[in-house]
């Protein structure tokens, strides 16, 4: 920010800088320097008191001096005529008997960045790495890496490199950890210091006379290092063991890191580890400080990815305070809705609802979304909240509940009649264009339970010209012309209606396509119709389980304590319920429709791990999961390999316990059909070896009555590995056996 | 590039608009790195941005203190928790040094803090934040503005006599520099131990306390020139988690407990001593935890009763109680009762004329000041709101109600400190001063 009238201020304290009677007053003389210094910070071009500066630098004053010196770096590339000028000065200090006057021209020497600087800065450099003092070694030691970038290209000088290896040795920790430091950079090319047995060992010797900044960097550089054996992976880890608890959070986070990197074979240890470093973890959530809050919430939210029942217990910890910031409250309400069971369920309501009717928009839909989140597991206790407030009449609550409603409706059919009547009750309509499709989706899809519904949807058609949105105008066709469907007689003439306004006067060429699509569909006949437009609005004969499947922690450990796993980045799969099921919906309908590529899908099939299939290991594996739809095409792809009538019954548990009995032999659960519904069907999958594994268990099928309630599973596989089907089956049967044993 | 802390390229404390240091390690950032970073932080919505932002390949992290945003800058995946508590550290060094924190403070001694920041970090790389070290090579003396008080007069007796309060130290003895060689405050060896507790409650609809948890520590503040070993004696009864029990009187417990690496823990075990060369200026010596228990109710109890009066009225009827013991008195009490969003004007009724309330139209909340209460009273407090359209449906939007409050002299976990000596006794004067005060982290009672 440049001052009004800079060149006259530049140009008096170049006059006051030379100006003999100043220089001679040593606090008068400082007095200008700082002022220099202070208009440099303000963005003020001091460039042309360069050789005043530079005469200023030969001084006793020690402060003056490091003013000085703040100023050359800053402008040693500007003017690097000038600046040679002032090598003099800063040679003679690296000769200085103060070893503070060395270190400090040694720093700042190096720290000069312009062209040809080197060949002056390299004797120095090498005689300070022998300086007595520990403090000029640091400097040194850090100097052969800012040598090293200031000339990039040239090669690698060996001796240099032998040097700073030995210092490792050095009496002075910081002097080894900068060795490290500028190892690593002079090195980069090459993949960094090595870090070898003896090195490792080194390091850990010494990480306790480290200070905490250094012992977190030395952690996070020991990731590199793979112990040969098992024993000493253990001495490694007994070690470490008093760091996971340390109260500096850097330190615990990398120790933990560290402790899940090396114990990757060893998923005991890395529990273990996990959840003695959840005091100091959970400490840090509630840290003074909110930034340390915040990034202690994100970690914990990695860690239960993997092991959610860790956290269950401290759900209290995770309740907002009213003082924080949004950002810190909305991860809260992500992870109070992973620690939800059923015994904590009605608390974790609770606070949530205290937080719908916040003054933030923001805040109060995050919960309402919450809510609805939780709602998939324990529909009736959510449903009732979400009902009440709708009362409130206000208008971001009411859109955020019919989102929540919609995505709710999709995933638990069970829930569609009282989501009916409470949006038959609710006399506001959402206004924002989230709110508005969700609310028409509903509509059309159950429209048969609302008995407002035309009335509604008359409402936005006459609407339609002030209406904006393009997503909105094509949401309102989609369910009108559902609606027309279940009930003709109400709705004929407004979907007349909406038809020639869309292909007439529309001008957004989307909605024209779309309106002139159905129209075309209406002209092949209402049956025609019906079966291409209505496709499963969720599917009502199963009930599906949304409980996220326990991620190893190998899948998150590489982004733990990074800045990545701040961002977001990190954490992916927890994608907004909301857009998860808009896509799911929209994509469904495109299907049908026939026009949406049917490949859409794709990206959420499994990669097939092939790299694995080398190893033969035919042992079952979990993997990322299959989404609905994937699953549907590829069942009714593939042809069934293998057959068979399992000699056990199916088990009564309820649903949860068969899905987490599988989960431990790594078998994923796609959905199960109610307990008791007579025609009973379950769908899982897994893989082995490289392929993939569908099977559908079937109990009371009809065209095997000679099975007697025993369980039939049909497999289909992809690709075929006869062996892989026989090891699934023997799994399956085994846990099968052990439920059922368990319960008679 | 890697791992390793780097505070890369720029390290700059910036006031919104403006900034106040930059300082570049490695010469890799331009210069308009910062005004980047302020055109990212004023374009979020709401007040408060994420903590990590990036631009390019440069990574944006900043922390808020004193009203001013500390920010690094990096081009490597460095560890949050280290940069974090890095920028937290220097804050508090500046804070230390220049004796408080505020843009004025940091204009008047950016010297200083150049200075120290060219000594904690070296081409990006943390070198040391330890006082002890630091000190040593700090060669500029901080500036210090002292605002004229009231305060410092009342210190003073009447016609010189000693009175009690002198015996309370001023809240501002503790905000001044930590190194004054000349000042005329230089000569006072001064040692204050603060137990600081936070504490956040959430008390259901029915009463019903649903979570208390406290967090505290212990700090040290430190103006003696050299180091002697202090002893600082807990009380004896101190457990630290669930199943330790010492004592018969009430247990003073703890669910977590964890110390400073300096702490020397050899007489904790048997009589709750902690040993500790404190270094100057500020740290924390030990951090504890309780959760989902207290060992005396809870400092404050609301009775509210909410009612819609004839018309478009909305009749709030708060009565609130002290639990504290007698002796001690909460500072500073604020109620926030939020109000339905249609709210338009409010009249109330207060127990006494040094209370206040307003309705704060943009939060759309009352509030209700309290500037001292003391423990066993009872206040209360009639609102009354008008409401255009107000329903029975807008009483689901009072509540929860909110408070914060500072009571000194208490600690809710009962944690004393029974003794502090410095051995060996320290030549010249030296004070010490013990201080406690839990303030209140989030207090929310549900209506």
């Amino acid at each position: 920010m440049p001052y009004f009238g800079s060149e006259e201020t530049v140009k008096d304290l170049k006059r006051a800088l030379s100006n003999p009677n100043v220089q001679a007053d040593r606090l008068r003389y400082r007095n200008y320097i700082t002022r220099v210094i202070r208009s440099m910070t303000q963005g003020l071009d001091v460039s042309s008191l360069f050789m005043e500066m530079v005469k200023a630098s030969a001084t006793v004053d020690i402060v003056q001096k490091k003013l000085v010196y703040l100023y050359m770096v800053t402008y040693a590339g500007h003017k690097p005529d000038l600046a040679l000028l002032a090598i003099n000065t800063l040679r003679k200090d690296c000769a200085d008997p103060n070893p503070m006057v060395r270190g400090l021209a040694l720093r700042n020497m190096c720290n000069l960045r312009m062209p040809g600087i080197t060949e002056y800065i390299q004797q120095p450099i090498l005689s300070g790495l022998r300086d007595k003092a520990s403090y000029v070694r640091r400097v040194a030691v850090l100097g052969c890496a800012k040598m090293h970038s200031l000339q990039p290209n040239t090669e690698i000088d060996p001796s240099v490199v032998n040097e700073l290896y030995a210092l490792l040795r050095d009496p002075d920790p910081v002097v080894m950890v900068n060795c490290l430091r500028a190892l690593e950079e002079i090195l980069r090319d090459e993949g960094g210091v090595v870090i070898n047995k003896p090195i490792a060992h080194h390091l850990l010797n010494r990480l306790k006379d480290l200070d905490s900044w250094a012992q977190s960097e030395v952690l996070r550089l020991l990731l590199r290092y793979c112990p040969r054996s098992d024993d000493e992976l253990f001495d490694i880890l007994s070690l470490l063991d008093g760091f996971l608890s340390s109260a500096h959070a850097p330190v615990m986070a990398a120790t933990l890191r560290l402790f899940l990197h090396l114990a990757a074979a060893h998923p005991a240890v890395q529990a273990d580890a996990l959840s003695r470093a959840r005091g100091p973890l959970l400490a840090v959530c509630g840290s003074a400080s909110r930034e340390l809050r915040f990034a202690g919430l994100s970690h914990v939210q990695q860690v239960l990815r993997s092991q959610p029942a860790q956290y269950c217990s401290h759900y209290k910890r995770f309740f907002c305070s009213y003082s924080e910031p949004g950002y810190i409250r909305l991860r809260k309400m992500e992870i109070l809705v992973e620690l939800v069971n059923d015994e904590n369920v009605v608390l974790i309501l609770e606070e949530l609802k205290s937080y719908c009717t916040d003054v933030s928009t923001d805040l109060a839909q995050a919960a309402i979304a919450a809510i609805g989140r939780i709602g998939r597991t324990y529909t009736e206790k959510c449903l009732d909240i979400l009902t009440g407030l709708l009362a409130l009449k206000q208008e971001h609550i009411t859109s955020a509940v019919v989102q929540t409603f919609r995505d709710l409706v999709w995933f638990c059919p069970q829930s569609t009649g009282p989501v009916c009547k409470a949006v038959e009750g609710c006399d506001e309509t959402p206004q924002d264009d989230e709110g508005k499709q969700a609310l028409l989706w509903l509509l059309g899809a159950h429209g048969e339970l609302i008995s407002s519904a035309p009335y509604l949807l008359e409402g936005f058609i006459d609407g339609l010209k002030v209406e904006i949105s393009s997503a909105v105008k094509m949401e309102l066709l989609t369910s009108t012309l559902k609606l027309f469907l279940s009930r003709p007689a109400e709705t004929q003439d407004m979907l007349g209606r909406l038809l020639h306004y869309c292909i007439e006067d529309e001008a957004d060429m989307n909605v024209r396509d779309r309106a002139g699509l159905y129209y075309r569909l209406l002209q092949s006949g209402p049956d025609r119709t019906r079966q291409i437009l209505l496709g499963p609005n969720s599917d009502p004969s199963m009930t599906v389980l949304t409980g996220r499947p326990e991620e190893p922690v190998s899948v998150w450990a590489s982004s733990f304590n990074t800045l990545g796993s701040l961002c977001g980045t990190g954490a992916g799969p927890e994608n907004l319920p909301a857009e998860d099921s808009a896509h799911q919906v929209h994509a469904a309908e495109e299907a049908e429709l026939g026009f949406g590529p049917a490949e859409q899908n794709l990206n959420t099939e499994p990669e097939e791990p092939l790299s694995d299939a080398a190893a033969a290991e035919l042992d079952l594996t979990a993997g990322p999961p299959i989404s609905h739809e994937a699953f549907e095409r590829l069942w009714l792809d593939l042809q069934v390999v293998h057959q068979q009538v399992l000699e056990v019954r199916r088990p009564p548990e309820p649903p949860e316990t068969l899905q987490a009995a599988f989960l431990l032999v790594k078998i994923q659960t796609l959905a199960f059909s109610r307990a008791d519904a007579a025609l009973w069907k379950a769908y899982v999958y897994s893989r082995a070896g490289g392929t993939l594994l569908l099977a559908e268990l079937l109990q009371g099928a009809p065209e095997e009555p000679e099975s007697e309630g025993m369980l039939l599973v049909s497999i289909k596989q992809q690709p075929e590995n006869q062996s892989a089907v026989r090891n699934f089956i023997s799994v399956l049967k085994r846990v099968l056996q052990t439920l059922s044993s368990n319960t008679s | 590039m890697w791992f390793q802390i780097k505070i890369k390229s720029s390290l700059c404390p910036v006031y919104p608009g403006d900034h106040l240091i930059y300082k570049d390690y490695r010469g890799e950032a331009d210069k308009d790195a910062v005004s980047i970073f302020y055109e990212m932080v004023t374009a979020l919505s709401g007040d408060q941005p994420p903590v990590v932002m990036s631009h390019k390949d440069l990574n944006f992290i900043h922390v808020r203190q004193g009203g001013l945003y500390w920010v690094a800058s990096t081009k490597t995946d460095a560890s949050p928790f280290t940069i974090i508590e890095f920028l937290n550290r220097l804050a508090a060094l500046t804070k230390d040094y220049c004796g408080s924190l505020c843009e004025k403070s940091v204009r008047m001694n950016f010297a200083l803090i150049y200075e120290l920041l060219d000594e904690m970090v070296d081409y990006g790389y943390i070198q040391t934040t330890s006082t002890d070290i630091l000190k040593n090579f700090i060669q500029t003396e901080a500036v210090t503005s002292k605002p004229f008080s009231l305060f410092d007069l009342s210190n003073v007796g009447l016609f010189g006599a000693e009175t009690q309060q002198s015996k309370v130290a001023p809240s501002a003895a503790a905000t001044r520099p930590i190194m004054s060689h000349r000042s005329e405050q230089g000569g006072k060896n001064e040692i204050f131990v603060d137990v600081v507790e936070r504490i956040s409650v959430v008390i259901g609809s029915n009463g019903v306390l649903m979570k208390a948890d406290v967090e505290g520590e212990i700090r040290v503040k430190c103006y003696l020139p050299t180091c002697s070993e202090m002893r600082i004696g807990l009380n004896e009864e101190f457990s630290i988690g669930k199943s330790q029990l010492r004592g018969y009187g009430m247990a003073v417990r703890v669910d977590e407990c964890s110390f400073h690496q300096a702490v020397k823990l050899d007489e904790f075990d048997t009589y709750r001593i902690l040993k500790v060369c404190p270094s100057q200026g500020e740290q924390t010596l030990m951090q504890y935890q309780l959760s989902d228990e207290l060992p005396c109710a809870p400092p404050f109890r609301l009775f509210p009763t909410v009612e819609k009066d004839y018309g478009n009225r909305l009749l709030i009827f708060l009565k609130l109680r002290c639990d504290l013991p007698p002796k001690s008195t909460a500072l500073n009490v604020s109620v926030t009762v939020p109000v339905p969003k249609s709210s338009l004007s409010l009249s109330q009724e207060l127990s006494s004329p040094d209370q206040t309330a307003d309705l704060q139209l943009k939060n759309k909340a009352i509030l209700w000041s309290i500037p001292r209460f003391p423990g066993g009273a009872q206040l209360s407090a009639l609102f009354k709101v008008e409401v255009p359209g107000l329903s029975s449906a807008s009483l689901l939007e009072v509540g929860p109600v909110s408070m914060s409050f500072e009571l000194p002299k208490h600690t809710c976990t009962g944690l004393q400190i029974r003794f502090l000596r410095l051995s060996p006794t320290h030549p010249g004067l030296s004070q010490r001063w013990v201080r406690y005060v839990t303030h209140s982290d989030s207090y929310t009672i549900r209506i």
